[in-house]
């Protein structure tokens, strides 16, 4: 069985280019030749412009932290060439805080994130905060953030706006996203979606 | 809530049905028959086996599948290692990165060739679209091609043939690729790319964003690498976020139609040696096996998980279920999934051998990240990876008939084949290979400097991350409680060590149980012979998996994830 050895070796070196050119080069090709064409938008990021700019992607958050803008979530991002440095919403260098449930780092961002969602919306020191705004997801680019928490921040923009505040939680349910087909998924609310609807002028 | 639940019982149950229909397709391809697709693929699979020099219908003994298998992993892993080592010097590198480092190129390329696709680097920062495409989806299809070879060369072996040959590795494998996974691909690919999952050669657009500031956005050719590495239970996303980014997992329905990628070829081979050996309600009572374990285990994640993190709650977090959010322990998880879909994906995942993630298991509750742990410890086999998972299940349903011979004194058989010693020896070789590397390196790690260096988080969480580690790459998974830091020479070589062993090693005694099993008569079945086509027999079989797990690895999950629970219940937190 050893003496065929080298005739293997030779079979599989010719059946692994064989593989490679059908599925490394010919198979993502055609994918790509296909998306090109038929998904444009899809394929190339679902890219948002205005005035000819690419400001953003509807699928990538990206940072708000002006208080006439609804904030995202926290993002656990940071600088690939300095890991230790903080760079939110970085979306090229995706990352999670993969901090463990149990683990006292994550109860001491939190609460410090806890009491600033309190302060910048005038709320009372004890008042609950929904869990998703002061939570990091995986990606550090989650592009949404449920109704409550867009909710909590209407007054807050409102008031930086000088809006009325029921106009803002007005757009921010037209502006909820619901499960895909009915059932899959959580409904949501895109930020770059509801902030550009801001400054596009909708809850005027 | 209630909602959700109803969505992953619908998913669950178009895998069932879609494996059902699947498995006979599997069982023709795999028997040589004509299908749908021959017109179109039988040509393209006579000019591969022309090119490479097969000859089609030379059927191989176990000793000569083996050499086949090895040689083609080894051809395979050196030509994807080259590719990352020179990738600078290679087209499709739009964002300039430079060569992998050695020890990086090696753990990644043992990595994608085990079918693990554990990943020590950020891919939008590392990988070049050559690379990704040419040196790492070639392993998504023939890594899944060769688990798929191997279960039906083991099927092959026990039903009734009277051969000694088990048939010809390349031949099985280019089958795979050809009439299963690529036309799969090709199709699915298009479905996540209509969604919005990213198919560009283009370099990384910069937008400018409503705040102003400058946003990269990281983009690539990845539809057509995200279907494979979810189908061939691969699990090495493109980006360092895997399934949690949107670029990988747009929406709701992608992230259920990923699932449903990861399950239905495990299930379907279930279905197929059911149809091989003659008798489908075999298949039946392994594939309920597997449904059974996976289902209930996919309940324990989610309860854990919308139950929520009590730490969080005592600081002012409001984690309830409500009309306006889907509330529960959202630390790792994106908002479009939640907490129920995000569990039902960990224990998909791990349940096979995909190891792609769409939240941070490393964030899961205790609990909630002690089912991936568990799964992949129970040896993926419910319903375990592309054929990885037939052939460990096999493995269990030999010890069962013993176990089961034992207890009515009576000589065990399967499918007509007497158990004897030799058997249940390379059986039970087989199922401790895996407990004996993920404790063994799991133990030499806490013992080591290196090793201890790895953890990011503090007490008992920090074991589970080493544990997990060990776990994921042995069972050829791939996910990770991602906060270790495995990038060092410590790990990278410990790591790759686990994934071969896992893979190859483990699969000796294997394909060696194939070849003992092929050259046995069949006896007829007597009023005396157990059944193994019935529910007895798939309650008895999902027992000897949970007692052989409980008993091999339950200290360690006590001083991993179980400590942590009651710590946290307790109040108790880590520094």
């Amino acid at each position: 069985m050893l003496a065929s050895l080298p005739s293997e070796l030779l079979r599989s070196l010719r059946l692994t280019l064989v593989i490679a050119v059908a599925t490394g080069l010919i198979y993502p090709l055609l994918i790509t030749g296909i998306s090109q064409v038929a998904f444009h938008d899809q394929a190339n990021g679902s890219l948002v412009t205005k005035n000819g700019q690419v400001v953003g992607s509807k699928l990538i958050g990206q940072q708000f932290t002006k208080p006439e803008y609804f904030h995202g979530r926290v993002s656990a991002t940071v600088d690939p060439n300095n890991p230790t440095k903080a760079s939110p919403y970085n979306a090229a260098n995706s990352a999670g805080s993969n901090l463990g449930p149990s683990n006292q780092a994550l109860i001491d961002r939190t609460s410090k994130d806890v009491a600033a969602a309190r302060k910048d919306n005038y709320l009372d020191p004890n008042a609950p905060i929904p869990a998703d705004l002061v939570t990091a997801d995986f990606s550090g680019v989650d592009p949404d953030i449920t109704e409550a928490p867009a909710l909590l921040q209407a007054n807050r923009v409102a008031l930086a706006r000088n809006l009325d505040p029921t106009k803002v939680r007005a757009l921010v349910e037209r502006h909820v996203q619901g499960r895909v087909l009915v059932i899959f998924g959580e409904p949501r609310v895109n930020v770059l979606d509801v902030n550009m609807a801001l400054d596009s002028g909708e809850a005027r | 809530m209630v909602l959700d639940i109803i969505g992953v019982a619908i998913t669950f149950l178009a895998v069932f049905v879609c494996a059902w229909f699947l498995g006979p397709y599997l069982a023709k391809v795999f028997g040589g028959e004509r299908v749908f697709l021959s017109p179109v693929v039988r040509p393209v699979e006579r000019s591969f086996y022309w090119l490479s020099g097969i000859k089609e219908d030379r059927e191989q003994n176990w000793f000569g599948y083996l050499v086949a298998m090895l040689v083609l992993q080894l051809v395979s892993l050196l030509f994807t290692y080259v590719i990352l080592r020179v990738q600078d010097h290679l087209p499709l590198n739009p964002m300039g990165f430079s060569g992998v480092a050695p020890d990086l190129a090696m753990n990644t390329a043992i990595s994608f060739t085990t079918n693990t696709n554990w990943q020590n680097y950020t891919g939008e920062q590392t990988m070049s679209y050559l690379s990704q495409m040419l040196g790492l989806v070639i392993h998504n299809f023939l890594s899944a091609a060769t688990g798929i070879a191997l279960a039906v060369a083991l099927v092959r072996a026990i039903s009734n043939r009277k051969l000694s040959t088990i048939g010809n590795f390349y031949v099985d494998a280019t089958r795979a690729i050809l009439y299963v996974l690529l036309p799969m691909s090709i199709v699915g690919g298009l479905i996540l790319a209509s969604q919005g999952v990213i198919q560009t050669l283009g370099s990384y657009p910069v937008a400018h964003t409503v705040e102003g500031v400058q946003q990269a956005i990281a983009v690539g050719p990845f539809a057509s690498q995200e279907v494979i590495k979810d189908l061939g239970n691969n699990g090495g996303g493109p980006f360092n976020a895997n399934s949690a980014h949107p670029f990988e997992n747009p929406n709701g329905f992608t992230n259920q139609f990923e699932i449903f990628l990861e399950l239905v070829i495990p299930f379907a081979l279930a279905v197929m040696f059911g149809r091989m050996v003659g008798n489908v309600k075999q298949g039946l009572a392994i594939g309920g096996a597997m449904a059974l374990v996976l289902v209930s285990a996919t309940g324990i994640a989610m309860a854990a998980e919308q139950s929520g993190n009590p730490a969080l709650t005592g600081v002012g977090v409001n984690q309830a279920n409500t009309a306006t959010q889907a509330g529960g322990n959202m630390e790792g998880k994106s908002v479009r999934f939640g907490p129920i879909y995000s569990a039902e994906f960990a224990a998909s995942t791990t349940g096979t051998s995909t190891g792609s993630v769409d939240s941070a298991h490393d964030s899961f509750t205790p609990i909630g990240g002690m089912v991936p742990m568990v799964l992949i410890q129970l040896g993926e086999i419910t319903p375990g990876g592309v054929g990885a998972g037939l052939y460990g299940m096999l493995t269990f349903a030999v010890i069962a008939v013993f176990i089961a011979g034992l207890m009515v004194g009576r000589t065990p058989e399967y499918l007509g084949k007497k158990i004897e010693s030799r058997e249940v020896r390379l059986a039970s070789l087989a199922i401790l290979i895996l407990p004996a590397s993920i404790l063994g390196f799991a133990a030499l790690s806490v013992l080591l400097p290196a090793g201890k260096a790895g953890p990011l988080n503090p007490g008992a969480h920090g074991f589970s991350e080493i544990l997990y580690a060990f776990s994921s790459t042995t069972g050829n998974n791939g996910s990770a409680f991602a906060g270790l830091t495995g990038n060092t020479i410590y790990y990278n070589s410990t790591l790759g060590a686990a994934m071969w062993l896992g893979r190859f090693i483990f699969v000796i005694p294997i394909l060696a149980l194939a070849g003992s099993l092929a050259g046995k008569k069949v006896a007829p079945a007597s009023a005396g012979t157990f059944a193994t086509d019935t529910t007895l027999f798939t309650g008895l079989l999902v027992g000897v998996i949970i007692i052989v797990g409980a008993l091999t690895f339950f200290p360690a999950l006590a001083l991993g994830p179980l400590l942590e629970h009651f710590q946290l219940a307790a109040g108790h937190l880590a520094h």
